[in-house]
This record gives structure tokens, C-alpha cells and sequence, in this order.
């Protein structure tokens, strides 16, 4: 049986009821306490002292607890133990918890944090990637990839560009805030809610913390309200503080973060600045392509090292690079320690390539779409990638053909240029960028997943596995997978909470790996008593196991039809086990986090996107009129939540590139810390003219039922607007000029831009 | 018992429904919640609707997202009697305070699934075209939507695109991108209709109207919600440690981000008059209570050239509960209403328990934050004068955001022109200093001079000494210096017959692929 590919998202009834219950959702227990941190308020400081007097004297506080009260590890960083869950003597940022206040109500707690008394002596702080550059303040070494004679190629080459760009980091902003629900259990455990991808990391930090076992604690989360890898290590201060406060007092506490303290507690997209040299030909084909990327890591190590990877990983983009050098910095800056979000640094990678080849077009006086593809990967020479992983399934010329053409991009773009020639102020551009995005996490063992599936003797299925739902429609595929396996309508199968009691050492649903990973695993359990079912039924009914068919809620043995809930209750009954786990490994991949080199990839995900922009040269106001989507997902799970994912990560990366900016002032203060400052994408900002259509295509690799990730490629599909504005500030100066032009590109940059290019006329 | 309850209320547990008669306590808060009457005692007065919803009343589909107004995530459909018609708006619960809600119906997501349990049309189309996908915004964007289907299924209409997006302005969505929401927008009306029953509503509210003033005391807390001018004035001079609560946009977070502990509220929402507007001969007059949306609807008839900030003010739920008056008192320098209320010459007025006095807008502000409201006044009323010949108003907002931003700079220019002469200007900005201000040197550059690129050069430059911008996280200085020169130009071209653009367009909004 094949999956409904417009099958609904299995909670979408209870989201629209207000039914699905969030982590805050859950009934309180009686007595159940509620926590607030207080935050740091110096970027970089020693902390003489700490007076709480005055915060343990306010109305309804019970406890109030800072690194001393900490009984186990005071750590909770995913890879390096550098991210104290209290500050201990020591402040790296504005907005680093130091203390946690336990009391009665969610707003006596909030409102009792702020009476505290700190004396701080303050330190030099470092505040931007160019900062850290300078003063090489970094997280990790830096890391190097190199192929060929990059130095030797780029004073041969015929031409030369060298530049500076910086593109700005961008908040996770799900809508559902942090959140960790902990509640005592008997003989020295706990039961903790938490909204997080990492339910398995969560269990060991809050272990850790307490000196447990981690089998005293069990981590549950049913759904989150958006995750975007905003809460892949970093729910873990959260889940650690309200465990901790929880143990202590023998009462549930919950800890939810107000959105400011969201903001200002945890890490975002990092921020990079890139220093680039690049020699090309006369066509435009790269010959050598040096870059430094430097990424805001912020005051600890947390995910930049594998950030930093996927961003040299991602680099090439779509593009065949044969003499490369690059580097990638995690720069040390005393703000918030930034982390995965949807990319996970891919984005930033493939970005800067980008950026190179629309110079390259404009000093060539090419059309970009031309030299873009004079670089593509070829299919079979010109296919290795810079860290030696040779690129096998490639797309990208078929998939930018057809994207061109359904896009009608060439008379379009000659319209445009018609336009702009009789319209002053309101200018308009175009571009069509190139997505190829590699799959599975860097980190080889991370590439693997367990589930559990129960048949019960009614004929109804329970599947649990590792992964996390956090809107994605995780579980809607993983059901339907299981249902497919087993030949039965998607409506048996239930997907139940992730817990760590159920599937152990799991890993975060990250990498855009959720159905891949999960999926294969609960088709294995599946398969098993599938095989099982086969074998009883051939001994009930003759005929070979082998030819036994499961289809439509029926089992079809030996020329008899059986309903499934029959055979399933009669194997009950023969002793048949009717439950299963199920395992699975990504096969064939290597990885030398020290070289930099090997098979990170199963497989890679394709995509292309035109976008058409207006800009005001007057106001540097700027509307997307017209945005076509063309992304392969390979055979789809489900075109509805895949479509899902491709505009929303289409419209999330708008945001990223034009009006969500983060906005430090100089004693590293955070000013975009809510939604009144830091703006995401509205409903005006989806374009009225919004095309969104899947690639025919199925995955070579043997993926479940030959689909693709869909989580994090569309995101960069977003770069078209970018270079759209580009290429509409272009026009000012007749596109014979580089705009500058850096992300995210708000109305003062593109006016900056324009008025650069004005004053040159002159 | 914080709250006792009558009748069924969707979603709520049958324990906590504790039959009580509506009138027993007077100075209990009385509201309906989903069709049932609630009555409230011992709780702060300035108790968060969501809060109250979420805690107290375990009605949790209306989510928090981040307790300012600005993510829409607690939407909810708040009723009031206007005469004998209900009028429905959306709110955001998060900004609202529980005694301001007396004598008023919340409707929220758990109201919505019908008798037999099968979803509302909104709901299922919203399930149909994939709407949600985390679903932790969905209730909000359902309960928008509820809101524009049955202003729809009233008038037998169907919403537009452009309408369904001012609708929804107030919601963000980090998942969908938007798209299948606007389609379910759609979708909802090809559905089988589904009718708002309007009567039982109207005969719940008409029961627990309240014949006097509500008092609402708890602890330290006084809640005063006068029905009257003269009541409103006497409290105002009796309590000048008061606070004025008009909306609550903007004091909700006082309370949610800043903790402020407010003692003594007047709460001006229930003082007959208070929200009328007034078409005469020679202005608009506009009751401080009434709605950023009734007044921007009924300004809009007069002067159509703030139709797009109308729609770009905030979000609906905010207009909505928000008010001119509050806007206009508050006297914040990056409020968009200020700039062209100056350059329109429009007046408040101003009372206290003795007598009333006008002064023109821009002598209302004095420095950041204070203006010349007395400890014993109300802002009663804005008088906005209305349109003369040969008059050329334009206004502009620019964000970073189209939708519910706040301006980097707002502009207003009104001139007066006699053929091209220009015989009055009055140029006003918003974001370019510690109040709304005018610009009086570049006024001074502009009147009686011919309306020609002389002259807009010679006040463009005049910019400059009018205006020290700041730099903040919205603009630098001199990008706001920029755009105050560059607005001017547009104006220029707008307001000019013959010019460079040859019908050009002067609008990134106006444009289409």
C-alpha cells in the first residue's frame, strides 16, 4: 500500500480545536511550583556578589537557587563543557542565567527576579565575529578544507574578485516559548515534560545535574510549538533548572520562559562574516576560490563546531569548485551562544557562493542564470565536492531547466528591465538561485534511530520512536509508513509522546533526518511482524509466507481474504509476538571532522526558486511580487506536509534575508528581544503570487520509499530574494556595478545600497 | 472559588460550575465565556484575560506566544452591545485585564466545534488546505478567521484576499509561510454554512448589564469602570494616582513585561459618549474611547489618504481594542497617529470635573513621554478638522515590516496650495525626535514658495537643522535624516501635476509582478 499523499497532519483537528496539548497545556499537579531565571545583565563580568534578600522576601517565593545549589554537574553543553546551567562566579553575556527563583505563581516568580542585588566587575567584552577575527577569540581551533592549488590557480586566473561580506543571524521564534514541566517521582526520580528535539540529551544533562542515573529520568515530549533547532541543546538550561528546583523541593515545578527572557537566553542563528578571493574565466567558471567565514558562536561552544562544518560542507552550494580553500572560525563573542536553526549553517555556507557568482555575472555583464550554471556540478566528471564526496545524484540541471521555463524567467526579467527604464523610484529584479543540500548529520553516529511498534489485539497499532513532532509532520509520515508497511489504513496507527523510557539513546531530530531515520526504523519493526503475521497466516491458511499480501485492512493468504484485526487476534492467541523494535543505521558514511573530508552525505536534496522583487529607491521599502518554487523531495511521504515545508522554509528564509535583524547596542545588549522589535514574516509578506511545485524525481539512495528530507533545503531557496533586491539596486547604476548589499537587506540597507550606487553616478 | 459559573461552558469541568445568580454581587466581575456567564471575585484587577482563561478556567487552546499583542497566538472574539446589535472583535487576550470585560462575551477556540462535536467550517477548511503545522499559533489564526467568516455569513459575502490579510495582520505563523491559512480563508466559505446564533448572546449580555458603575475592589486593587463623563472627571480629580485604562495595548505590558503594581484603575471603556464620533460641518470629532479602528474607518471617509496606515497601525486585534484617545495620550514619539493629526491641525480636548479646554495636537507634547494633560484631566475628544480646497495631505509610515511594525519614521505633510503656490505647510514626523514634531524650518522653506524643485531642495536641506534623529534598533540617524528628506520628494511627486515620474508608480505596494 502506498501513503495518501494528501493525508492530513495527524494533530491538525486537535490544532484547530485548541485540543492539542502543548507542555503548558498539561493539567497542573497540586502543589506544582513555577520558576523564573534572573538573567546577567553585563556581557562580561566577574560577579563580586549576589544579594537575593530581597528576591527571597518577595510575596510567594519559596526557593531561590544559583550554581551552588547545583548537586551534580553545573554543565549543560551538547559537545564541550563550557555552558554552566548557573553562572558560577563568572558572566560571558547579557541575558546568561544566574540564578532561578522558585515560587508560587509563574508571575510572583517573574516579577521576584528582578529585586535581585549583583555586583558585577566588569571585563572587556567582545561583540562581533569581526571583533573575535582580530582578537582570535575562538570557541574551537579553526578548521581548514583545502583541495588543489587554490593560491597558484587565482593568479592565473584571468579574472579576480575579492570582497568582504557579513549576513546576519536570525532567532528561532517558535511560537511556543522553552519550556520544561519537572515532576518527583518515587526512590530519586523524575518524570520531566519538556518541549525539546533532544528528549535523550535532556535526560543525560538533568542526570548529570543531579548525580542521577540516567534511568531516574525520564524526558517526555508530545509536541512542540515550533522548534526550528532552537531547542535541540539549548531546552536543556531550562530542563536542568526546573529538574533541579523539582528534586530539591519534592514538588512538580515548571519553568516557561517569558518571550524577552527567550530572546535573551538563548542562542540564534549564527551571524557570519566571510573574507572572500576568487579567480574565474571568461565564462565565469570558477578556477580558485578562497573563503574565511567567521561565525558568531557567542559565549560558549554549544553547536557551532558542527555548524561550522555543515557551512564548509555547503560552500560549493550546486557548484563544482576545483582548487578551494576553506576556513571556517567559530569567533568567541559575549552574547547569547548561538545554535542550530533550520540549516544549521548550510545556509550561510552556500550563501557566500552565491553572492561570489552574482559579482561574477555583473562584472562578466552575464546573465547570472548562465554562469550559475557553467558551474554546476557536472554528472560525471567535475562531481567531487570539496570535502572528496563525490556527487552522484544530481538534479540540478534538469531541475533549473524546468524551473525556468514554468518560471517564465528570461521574458520576465527582459519585462523588468523594460520597467525599470520608465519607473524613477519603484524598482524591480529578479533572480533564480540553485539549492543542493546534503543529507544526514556530519557526525557519523548520529545517524541512527529506533522505534517500537505494538499491534494490539483489536487490530490497532501504537508507534513510538526517537523522533520529536514539532509541526514538521514527523509522526503523520512515520504512521503513515508503518500503515503502509503493514497493509492497513492510516487511522489504526497512532503515534504516541516521545519518551526515553520507550525508544533509548535517541538522536535529536535535527538535520532535516526525522523521517529518514525514524521512518526506517519503525518500517523495520513493522516488517517484523509483518513477516511474523505472513508466517502464521501461511501455517493457518497454506499456501508460501512469502506470497502472503497485506492490502487495504486485509490479508490476502493463500486465495482467502482475512481481515487484519482477525489474524492479528487469532496470532494473539497461537502466541505470536505482535510487537516489535525496529533499528536502523544510515549506511556508507565517513567523516574526518580533522580533514574535513569523506561521505557526510547519504544523499543530497535539490531545489531552485525565482523570486521577483519591487524596491523603493526613495525608502528602501521592498515587496516580493512573485516567488516560484520547484524542490525535490524525491517520492513524497506526503506532498501536503512537504509542500508545508517548502514554503515555509521559503518564507522563514525571507525573513532571515531581508527584515529579521538582531540588534545589538555597544555594551551587548539585545534590543530585538520580542516580537514588538524583532519582526518575523507576516501574512503580507507571503507573496499574492506564490507558486510552489514538487521535483518528479525519487531519491537513488534507498531512503524510505526512495523520498527525500524536506526540513531544512527549502529554507535557501530564500536567497533568490535576496539577489532579486540585488538585482533591482543594480538597475540604479545600470547593472554595471556590485551593489553591496548584506543581509539582512531591511529598508535602510537597500537605501544604503541605492545611494551608494547614486553617488558613484556622480 | 476564583470563578463561579452558570450554565455550560465548553470546554470547562463540570466541578467549577457552581450555579450562581448573575445579579447577587455587584461588585463582582460578571462576563460570558463561551456562552456562559462567569462571575469573578478575588482576582488582581489587572489579571490577564489569558491568563484567566488558561488558569482559571483550564481553557487552554488559547495560547501565550509572547504577552505583548504582537504574535496573535491568544486571539480571542470579544461581544459587546452596541443598542441592541452585538458587535464581535478580535483581541488579544494576553493584553486584556479581566474587570474590563464586565458586561462583555469572550468567545474562544473550545466555542467553536459544533453541537454534534464536528469542527466549524473554519476549522475544517483549515484542516483541509493544511493550515497548521506546529498548531501553536493555529487557535489564534482560527478565532481571526471565525471573526471575518461571520462578518461574512451576516452580510451573505465572501471575504477578499487583501481583506482576509488585514484580517490576520495580528497572527504570525513560523511554520505555514501563510499560503494554505489564506487559502482555509477561502475555503471556509464553500463549506456548509454554519450561523452565529447572535440572539441568545444578546439576551445573555442584556441580563448582566450592569445598572451602575462597576467598583471592583481586591486587596490594595481599585478597579473603577465609571458610566459617565461627570462620574469619570470626579474619580479623576478624586484620584490623581490613577491610571487611565483605556484599551490596554499598551498597559498590558506594563503589567506582563515591566511588573508595574497598579493600585487605582479608571477604566474608561464603559462612559456613555466617551467612544461616539461625530461628523460636523467643519470637523470630525472623535471620542478618546473610540477604537483605532472606528476611527480610522470614519477619518478614512474624510481623508482616504491614510487608508494604507490605517492598515499598516498596529494589527486588527490591537486596533481593535486599542483607542485613538489612548493612542494620542500616551504620548509616545514613534506613534503613528501624531504626525498627520499635527499636519491636519487637529485639536484635543481636554477635561477635568470643572471645565473643558482645546489646544492644538502639537502644543499637547511637550517633552519625551510628558505632555500637557493635567493631573486632574481627561483627554475627552480629538477634533480633526475637515479637508479645504486646494489642500494636499499625504502620510507615511516606513518599517521594517509591512504588517503591525513600528515606524523607523512616520511623516505627515499637509500643504495648502494656490495654484502651485503653497500657501500654508505644516510638516510633521514621528521617530525624529523626543515627541511628534514639526518641522519648522522646512515649513518656513515651503510657505509662499512655488510648489517646484527649488523649493523642495531648499526644504529638504532645511531637514537637517528641524531634526537630531537618534540611531536605535529601528533606523540609524542618518538613514532617518535620509528618509525625512526622500519622503518629502515623494510627496513632491505626489503632490505635483507634472513631475519626473510620468505616472510612474510611487509605491512598492502598488505594484504586481
Amino acid at each position: 500500500m502506498k501513503p495518501d499523499k494528501q493525508l492530513p497532519h495527524e494533530s491538525a483537528e486537535l490544532h484547530v480545536s485548541g485540543e492539542a496539548v502543548y507542555t503548558d497545556d498539561i493539567p497542573e499537579l497540586t502543589g506544582t511550583l513555577h520558576c523564573a531565571l534572573g538573567l546577567s545583565q553585563c556581557a562580561h563580568a566577574r560577579i563580586i556578589n549576589i544579594d537575593l534578600t530581597a528576591v527571597r522576601a518577595a510575596a510567594g517565593v519559596v526557593d531561590v537557587l544559583t550554581a551552588k545549589d547545583i548537586p551534580g554537574t553545573n554543565d549543560c553543553g551538547p559537545i564541550i563543557a563550557d555552558d554552566p546551567i548557573l553562572a558560577d562566579g563568572l558572566v560571558q553575556c547579557i541575558g546568561q542565567p544566574v540564578f532561578a527563583v522558585i515560587a508560587t505563581s509563574y508571575e510572583a516568580a517573574r516579577s521576584a527576579c528582578g529585586k535581585a542585588q549583583i555586583d558585577y566587575d566588569e571585563l572587556p567584552a567582545i561583540l562581533t565575529p569581526k571583533q573575535a577575527l582580530q582578537e582570535e577569540s575562538y570557541v574551537v581551533p579553526p578548521m581548514h578544507c583545502h583541495r588543489g592549488e587554490p593560491e597558484e590557480k587565482l593568479l592565473s586566473a584571468a579574472h579576480r574578485i575579492k570582497g568582504e561580506l557579513s549576513i546576519g543571524g536570525q532567532e528561532q521564534f517558535y511560537l511556543e516559548g522553552q519550556i520544561s514541566y519537572a515532576v518527583p517521582k518515587e526512590k530519586d526520580s523524575l518524570h520531566v515534560y519538556c518541549s525539546t528535539q533532544h528528549p535523550t540529551e535532556m535526560q543525560h544533562h538533568i542526570a548529570g545535574a543531579l548525580n542521577l542515573s540516567a534511568h531516574a529520568v525520564t524526558v517526555e515530549v508530545r509536541r512542540m510549538g515550533g522548534g526550528f533547532g532552537g531547542k535541540e541543546s539549548q531546552s536543556a538550561v531550562f530542563a536542568c533548572v526546573a529538574s533541579i528546583a523539582a528534586h530539591r523541593l519534592q514538588r512538580p515545578v515548571k519553568l516557561r520562559l517569558d518571550r524577552d527572557d527567550d530572546f535573551m537566553a538563548t542562542g540564534k542563528r549564527h551571524c557570519f562574516y566571510y573574507q572572500y578571493d576568487v579567480g574565474y574565466d571568461e565564462a565565469g567558471i570558477i578556477q580558485a576560490a578562497k573563503i574565511d567565514m567567521v561565525l558568531r558562536a557567542g559565549y560558549s561552544t554549544d553547536l557551532s563546531p558542527p555548524v561550522a562544518s555543515r557551512a564548509v560542507c555547503h560552500f560549493d552550494n550546486a557548484y563544482y569548485l576545483s582548487d578551494v580553500s576553506i576556513r571556517a572560525m567559530c569567533g568567541k563573542t559575549n552574547t547569547q551562544s548561538n545554535t542550530a536553526f533550520r540549516g544549521f549553517g548550510g545556509p550561510q555556507g552556500a550563501i557566500a557562493i552565491e553572492y561570489i557568482i552574482d559579482d561574477i555575472a555583473r562584472n562578466l555583464g552575464q546573465e547570472p542564470l548562465d554562469v550559475r550554471r557553467r558551474n554546476f556540478y557536472g554528472k560525471d566528471s567535475r562531481n567531487t565536492t570539496p570535502y572528496q564526496q563525490v556527487v552522484k545524484d544530481n538534479v540540478i540541471y534538469e531541475l533549473v531547466d524546468q524551473l525556468e521555463h514554468s518560471s517564465d524567467y528570461r521574458r520576465r526579467k527582459q519585462k523588468i528591465r523594460e520597467f525599470n527604464k520608465h519607473s524613477p523610484v519603484i524598482k524591480k529584479g529578479i533572480a533564480l538561485t540553485p539549492v543542493k543540500f546534503g543529507i544526514s548529520f556530519n557526525v557519523v553516529h548520529l545517524n541512527q534511530a529506533g522505534a517500537l511498534v505494538h499491534v494490539y489485539t483489536d487490530g490497532s497499532i501504537m508507534v513510538n520512536h526517537g523522533g520529536t513532532e514539532m509541526g514538521q509532520g514527523l509522526h503523520t509520515k512515520v504512521a503513515q509508513v508503518v500503515a503502509a508497511t503493514l497493509g492497513v489504513g492510516v487511522s489504526r496507527v497512532r503515534s504516541s509522546s516521545t519518551v526515553t523510557d520507550k525508544v533509548a539513546n535517541t538522536s535529536a531530530t535535527a538535520a532535516s533526518t526525522g523521517a529518514d531515520l525514524n521512518g526506517k526504523a519503525a518500517q523495520d519493526a513493522a516488517l517484523q511482524i509483518k513477516a511474523r503475521l505472513a508466517d502464521f497466516a501461511a501455517e493457518q491458511y497454506g499456501g508460501q509466507s512469502e506470497a502472503v499480501v497485506f492490502s487495504e485492512d486485509q490479508v490476502l493468504v493463500n486465495g482467502s481474504a482475512v481481515r487484519f484485526s482477525e489474524l492479528v487476534s487469532a496470532a494473539y492467541e497461537a502466541r505470536v509476538q505482535l510487537w516489535s523494535d525496529g533499528f536502523y543505521a544510515t549506511p556508507g558514511l565517513s567523516w574526518n571532522q580533522e580533514t574535513l573530508t569523506g561521505n557526510p552525505f547519504y544523499y543530497f536534496a535539490y531545489g531552485a526558486a525565482v523570486s521577483e522583487v519591487a524596491i523603493d529607491t526613495l525608502t528602501g521599502e521592498m515587496k516580493v511580487l512573485r516567488a516560484d518554487l520547484l524542490h525535490d523531495v524525491g517520492n513524497s511521504l506526503n506532498e501536503a506536509i512537504d509542500i508545508g515545508q517548502v514554503e515555509g522554509g521559503f518564507i522563514q528564509g525571507l525573513g532571515w534575508l531581508t527584515f529579521e535583524e538582531l540588534y545589538w547596542n555597544d555594551k551587548g545588549r539585545l534590543l530585538t528581544h520580542a516580537p514588538s522589535t524583532y519582526k518575523i514574516p507576516a501574512v503580507n509578506d507571503c507573496p499574492v503570487d506564490f507558486r510552489t511545485t514538487l521535483f518528479d524525481n525519487e531519491n537513488q539512495a534507498d531512503t524510505i520509499f526512495r523520498s527525500k528530507a524536506a526540513g531544512e533545503p527549502p529554507l535557501l531557496l530564500s536567497f533568490s530574494v535576496l539577489f532579486a533586491i540585488r538585482d533591482a539596486v543594480a538597475s540604479v547604476a545600470d547593472y554595471q556595478v556590485n551593489p553591496k548589499l548584506e543581509a539582512p537587506a531591511t529598508p535602510e540597507r537597500i537605501l544604503q545600497a541605492v545611494a551608494a550606487l547614486q553617488s558613484m553616478d556622480h | 472559588m476564583v470563578a463561579n459559573l452558570t450554565g455550560t461552558l465548553a470546554g470547562l469541568p463540570a466541578s467549577v460550575n457552581d450555579m450562581t445568580d448573575p445579579q447577587a454581587d455587584s461588585n463582582a466581575i460578571r462576563l460570558i465565556v463561551n456562552g456562559t456567564v462567569v462571575t469573578v471575585t478575588n482576582v488582581d484587577p489587572t489579571l490577564g484575560l489569558l491568563a484567566f482563561l488558561r488558569t482559571r478556567l483550564q481553557l487552554t487552546g488559547s495560547k501565550e506566544g509572547c504577552a505583548e499583542g504582537d504574535c496573535g497566538a491568544c486571539t480571542v472574539v470579544v461581544g459587546e452591545l452596541s443598542g441592541s446589535r452585538l458587535t464581535l472583535k478580535t483581541m488579544n487576550a494576553c493584553i486584556q485585564w479581566v474587570p474590563a470585560l464586565d458586561g462583555k462575551a469572550v468567545f474562544t477556540v473550545e466555542y467553536l466545534r459544533q453541537q454534534d462535536k464536528s469542527l466549524h467550517p473554519v476549522q475544517q477548511s483549515m484542516v483541509d488546505c493544511h493550515g497548521s503545522q506546529c498548531g501553536f499559533c493555529t487557535p489564534g489564526f482560527v478565532m481571526s478567521l471565525w471573526q471575518v467568516y461571520n462578518t461574512h455569513q451576516r452580510k451573505n459575502t465572501r471575504a477578499s484576499d487583501p481583506q482576509l490579510r488585514s484580517a490576520l495582520s495580528g497572527n504570525l505563523c513560523r511554520c505555514t509561510g501563510y499560503k494554505p491559512i489564506l487559502e482555509a480563508g477561502q475555503q471556509m466559505f464553500d463549506l456548509p454554512a454554519v450561523a452565529f446564533d447572535e440572539a441568545v448572546i444578546v439576551e445573555q449580555l442584556r441580563q448582566i448589564a450592569r445598572p451602575q458603575a462597576l467598583t471592583y475592589q481586591f486587596e490594595e486593587g481599585s478597579f473603577y469602570a465609571p458610566s459617565t463623563l461627570t462620574e469619570l472627571t470626579q474619580l479623576r480629580r478624586d484620584h490623581p494616582d490613577a491610571v487611565i485604562l483605556a484599551g490596554c495595548t499598551d498597559m498590558g505590558l506594563w503589567v506582563n513585561k515591566q511588573f508595574r503594581e497598579l493600585k487605582k484603575i479608571i477604566y474608561v471603556g464603559q462612559v456613555e459618549g466617551f467612544s461616539d464620533i461625530e461628523l460636523n460641518e467643519d470637523d470630525l470629532r472623535i471620542g478618546a474611547g473610540a477604537s483605532l479602528t472606528d476611527a480610522y474607518e470614519a477619518l478614512q471617509g474624510v481623508y482616504p489618504q491614510i487608508s494604507e496606515m490605517h492598515e499598516r497601525f498596529a494589527s486588527l486585534p490591537v486596533r481593535n481594542a486599542g483607542t485613538l484617545g489612548g493612542n494620542v495620550a500616551n504620548g509616545s514619539p514613534i506613534g503613528d497617529s501624531m504626525p498627520w493629526l499635527i499636519a491636519l491641525g487637529a485639536r484635543v480636548v481636554l477635561a477635568n470635573s470643572q471645565r473643558q479646554r482645546s489646544l492644538l495636537m502639537e502644543d499637547y507634547y511637550v517633552d519625551y513621554m510628558q505632555t500637557a494633560l493635567r493631573e486632574d484631566e481627561v483627554l475627552l475628544s480629538i477634533e480633526v478638522p475637515r479637508p479645504v480646497a486646494g489642500q494636499v495631505f499625504r502620510t507615511y509610515k516606513i518599517s521594517k515590516r509591512y504588517d503591525s511594525d513600528i515606524s523607523a519614521v512616520c511623516a505627515a505633510f499637509c500643504i495648502q496650495l494656490q495654484d502651485d503656490l503653497i500657501t500654508e505647510a505644516v510638516v510633521a514626523f514621528g521617530g525624529m525626535a523626543a515627541i511628534p514634531k514639526r518641522a519648522g524650518n522646512c515649513e518656513k522653506a515651503l510657505k509662499n514658495n512655488h510648489w517646484d524643485e527649488n523649493t523642495l531642495r531648499a526644504a529638504q536641506a532645511q531637514l537637517a537643522g528641524d531634526y537630531q534623529p537618534l540611531s536605535d534598533m529601528r533606523a540609524s540617524a542618518d538613514n532617518r535624516q535620509q528618509l525625512a528628506q526622500n519622503l518629502l520628494y515623494r510627496f513632491f511627486l505626489e503632490s505635483t501635476a507634472t513631475h519626473a515620474r510620468d505616472n510612474a508608480p510611487l509605491s512598492v505596494y502598488e505594484v504586481v509582478s
